[in-house]
C-alpha cells in the first residue's frame, strides 16, 4: 500500500468521512461509552453484545446471507473487547482474520487488563491496535488518526 | 434562595471533595467532556445504567455465595463486570474493592473452601458499601447540579 492511504485497504471501497464502526462489548456501560466516543469522532457506529452477533452483523452467522451487500461493505472498522464471556475478543479477531470477506477490515482489541503476552497474541494475529480500558476521547482520535489517515 | 454563584460554588466544592476522597477519578471527568448541547443528559444516563447494572450484579453475586456448592467462576465473572463498568464511569473505590475481590479468589486453594466462602462474603460486603456510598454521592452530585441549571447557571466543568 505504498502511497496510497488505508481507505482502499477497506471492504466495500472509499468511505466518507463517516466511517462505520462495529464495536463489540459484553458490557452494557462500555458499550454506551464507545459508542458516544466514537460518535464524538465524527463515525458511525453499530454495537454489539457478543462475538457470535458481531459475527451474524457481519454475515458469517449461521444464517448464510449473501452478506457482501448488506452490512459487510459498510464496516471500516471493527473494535472488540478481549474478555468476553463465550466468544473471546481473540477468537472473534482469528475467525474476521480467516474470512476472506472481512480479513481486511482492521481489528482493534480493548482490555482492561494490560497483559504483554495477551497483546502481542492479538498483534500476532493480526490486530491492528491494543488499547487499554477505559477509552478516553484522546484514544479514539489517535484511533482515527492512525488507521484513518486522517489530517487534524 | 441560593444564588446561581452560590450554588455553583456548592457543586464544585461537593464534587472536588469526591475527586479528594477518591470516590471518582479522571474518568469521571472524561464522561463530563462527552456532554454537550447534543447530548446533555449523558452523564446522568451512563451512571444510571451503571447503578441498575451494579445492582444487577450485587444481586447475583448474593445469590452465588449463598449457594450450596459455590460457583467460583461465576462470582469472578461478576466481579470483573462490576470492576469494568465502575472503571468506565470513574468509580475509583469500588473498582478498588473489585480489585481485592477478584485477588482473594485467586488464592483459593481446595482445603479452604468454607474460609474462602466467608472471605468472599466479606469481600462482596465491602463492595456493596462502597457502591451505595458513591451512588449517594453521586445521586446528591446530580441534585446540585440541577438546582444550579434551574437557577439559570450552567455547570463551571472542569472543576
Amino acid at each position: 500500500m505504498a502511497g496510497g492511504s488505508m481507505e482502499n485497504a477497506m471492504v466495500g471501497g472509499g468511505y466518507t468521512d463517516e466511517p462505520h464502526v462495529l464495536a463489540v462489548d459484553d458490557n452494557l456501560i462500555d458499550r454506551k461509552l464507545v459508542e458516544r466516543l466514537l460518535k464524538n469522532s465524527s463515525c458511525k457506529v453499530t454495537t454489539a453484545e457478543n462475538g457470535l452477533r458481531a459475527l451474524e452483523y457481519l454475515g458469517l452467522g449461521d444464517e448464510k446471507r449473501t452478506a457482501l451487500e448488506d452490512n459487510v461493505s459498510k464496516v471500516n472498522l471493527i473494535i472488540t473487547d478481549y474478555c468476553m464471556p463465550g466468544m473471546t475478543g481473540y477468537e472473534l479477531l482469528k475467525k474476521i482474520k480467516e474470512s476472506s470477506s472481512l480479513k481486511e477490515i482492521p481489528v482493534v482489541i480493548m482490555s482492561s487488563e494490560n497483559i504483554p503476552t495477551r497483546i502481542n497474541k492479538c498483534l500476532e494475529e493480526g490486530a491492528q491496535m491494543f488499547m487499554l480500558k477505559p477509552l478516553k476521547q484522546s484514544d479514539v482520535v489517535k484511533l482515527r488518526c492512525n488507521l484513518m489517515n486522517c489530517r487534524s | 434562595m441560593d444564588s446561581v454563584v452560590q450554588l455553583q460554588r456548592q457543586l464544585v466544592d461537593y464534587t472536588v471533595q469526591l475527586f479528594n476522597e477518591g470516590l471518582l477519578d479522571d474518568q469521571f471527568n472524561q464522561l463530563q467532556q462527552l456532554q454537550d448541547e447534543s447530548n446533555p443528559d449523558f452523564v446522568v444516563e451512563v451512571v444510571t445504567l451503571f447503578f441498575e447494572d451494579s445492582e444487577r450484579l450485587l444481586d447475583e453475586l448474593a445469590k452465588a455465595l449463598e449457594q450450596q456448592s459455590v460457583d467460583y467462576t461465576k462470582i469472578d465473572a461478576h466481579v470483573h463486570q462490576l470492576k469494568g463498568s465502575s472503571s468506565s464511569i470513574g468509580a475509583q473505590r469500588v473498582q478498588k474493592v473489585c480489585i481485592d475481590f477478584r485477588n482473594f479468589c485467586e488464592e483459593r486453594n481446595i482445603e479452604g473452601q468454607v474460609y474462602l466462602q466467608l472471605t468472599c462474603q466479606k469481600c462482596l460486603h465491602q463492595v456493596k458499601r462502597e457502591y451505595s456510598l458513591v451512588k449517594t454521592k453521586l445521586e446528591t452530585l446530580f441534585k446540585l447540579e440541577q438546582k444550579v441549571l434551574a437557577a439559570g447557571g450552567s455547570i463551571p466543568w472542569p472543576m
